[in-house]
């Protein structure tokens, strides 16, 4: 087993790195997006607790969907490449991230937004300088969360055209090679056992001197 | 005649069906040390916050410095007004020097200025910057905490300090050694207005020039200690006046 996956990183090495750079590419790419429509959602939702309703219950309705049928929805629509599989990442990392958001901002003690306003702070000083630190914890969490929602799914991404290391494991499972099961299996893996690390240590940088946060 | 600093004229304030403030009237004069005693529901602090306006009165008018608080941008007239809330409230991610720049730093002062300013305001109340400054709220005893609140609450030196039940969280060795430096700030401070609303009756004679004793949502009784304690007007003020005598003769018993 062992020299069968030494030999493939011989032969193959540059594939390899291909699908990892790819996989990695959609990771990133898919959270970035989740992320700039996360948030600024999650802060509309703290400020109108009906719009939280909303989109907390969709969201969570989205995650009822198996990822791999948002993937299948989205062929006929858009067709198979990239970009379906870009936008059934979103709408998966986006849930995680909404929620924590909101978490995050109704954490913050109800006394330290009134006394910011009763210093003076106006509603965007507030924002930047009172809610969103505090809450950068909460939203951390959700990127963490997010983004190994999006770095497992993105396998399945194969499955449409996508690439990325779903590739190896899936091209292992119907060769019925264990060591391509293994480099592909293992490292998603390793890749999301190594972002949740990084974040939990960003994490526990920023909430030293923050509100309590527990996880 | 001095300036009045703080003027209310038939404020009145409801909450849902409920009023809490009715036709209240009363007046502050400039650089007075004003203390609010009420049992909670007695619409003390009520009547503080709608002073900087965290509260918007149903009626009446209220003055400060001459001027209708509704004619004064909201924001500006927070910034001339201290704020200091029992919980503190305190920002947990910001260090104690960050806490008391608070306020000049959103009236834009040049940092040289808020350093001097922040290191004067920490000598004032014990915290020495070097020791201090650069410490999170966390690190801090809930005493320290508190003057804290008080120093950032001076910051822009304002004229009128509202200071809501700010001892009411440490314990009773602090809280006499608190109100001991809040008596010598207001002092050392001359021509500010202090107005402190509490529920305890020695904190609130001790430190009042004058006491405004609330109840139901109406002035009992605004005078100074002396002239309370000499001349009670209301069987209110009466009966809590006898609580303190109770408790004397208890501890006379005790010796």
């Amino acid at each position: 087993m062992v020299t069968e996956i030494v030999q493939y990183f011989k032969s193959s090495g540059s594939q390899y790195e291909e699908y990892l750079i790819q996989h990695i590419q959609l990771s990133i790419t898919a959270l970035l997006i989740a992320l700039v429509i996360g948030v600024p959602l999650g802060y509309i939702s703290y400020k109108h607790p009906k719009a939280a309703e909303f989109f907390t219950t969709t969201s969570q309705l989205l995650r009822i969907i198996p990822s791999l049928a948002i993937l299948f929805i989205l062929i006929p629509i858009i067709g198979v490449g990239e970009l379906p599989a870009l936008i059934a990442l979103v709408f998966l990392g986006i849930p995680p991230i909404l929620v924590n958001t909101i978490l995050g901002f109704k954490e913050i003690p109800a006394v330290t937004k009134e006394v910011a306003s009763g210093l003076g702070m106006d509603t965007k000083q507030l924002m930047k300088k009172i809610e969103f630190p505090l809450a950068t914890p909460f939203i951390l969490n959700g990127i963490k969360l997010s983004l190994v929602e999006i770095i497992a799914s993105a396998t399945l991404a194969t499955y449409i055209g996508a690439g990325g290391l779903g590739t190896l494991i899936f091209t292992g499972l119907g060769l019925y090679r264990m060591d391509l099961l293994i480099i592909g299996g293992g490292t998603v893996t390793f890749l999301s056992l190594l972002s949740m690390f990084i974040l939990d240590i960003t994490i526990r940088k920023v909430s030293k001197n923050s509100v309590e946060f527990s996880s | 005649m001095s300036n009045s600093a703080v003027k209310f004229k038939n404020v009145e304030k409801k909450f849902a069906a409920e009023t809490i403030i009715e036709k209240l009237s009363f007046e502050v004069e400039d650089g007075e040390f004003i203390t609010i005693l009420g049992s909670s529901g007695s619409g003390k602090t009520t009547t503080l916050k709608m002073i900087n306006r965290l509260v918007e009165p149903d009626g009446g008018t209220i003055e400060v410095n001459g001027q209708s608080i509704e004619q004064i941008d909201l924001i500006e007239l927070r910034r001339n007004i201290g704020y200091v809330v029992q919980q503190i409230g305190l920002f947990p991610h910001l260090t104690i020097e960050k806490n008391i720049a608070t306020v000049p730093e959103l009236l834009g002062w040049d940092k040289e200025k808020i350093l001097v300013r922040v290191k004067e305001l920490m000598e004032l109340v014990k915290l020495p910057y070097e020791q201090y400054g650069k410490r999170h709220p966390k690190q801090l005893s809930g005493g320290q905490q508190q003057r804290v609140g008080v120093a950032r609450a001076l910051a822009a030196n304002p004229q009128i300090m509202l200071l809501d039940e700010p001892f009411g969280a440490v314990d009773a060795i602090t809280r006499k050694e608190l109100q001991k430096q809040i008596k010598s700030i207001h002092k050392e401070l001359s021509g500010k207005t202090f107005l402190f609303v509490t529920h305890d009756i020695n904190e609130a004679f001790y430190l009042g020039d004058k006491v405004m004793i609330m109840n139901n949502g109406e002035i009992s009784q605004y005078d100074t200690p002396k002239n309370i304690v000499t001349n009670p007007k209301t069987d209110f003020v009466k009966e809590l006046l006898d609580t303190i005598y109770e408790e004397e003769a208890l501890w006379r018993e005790l010796k």
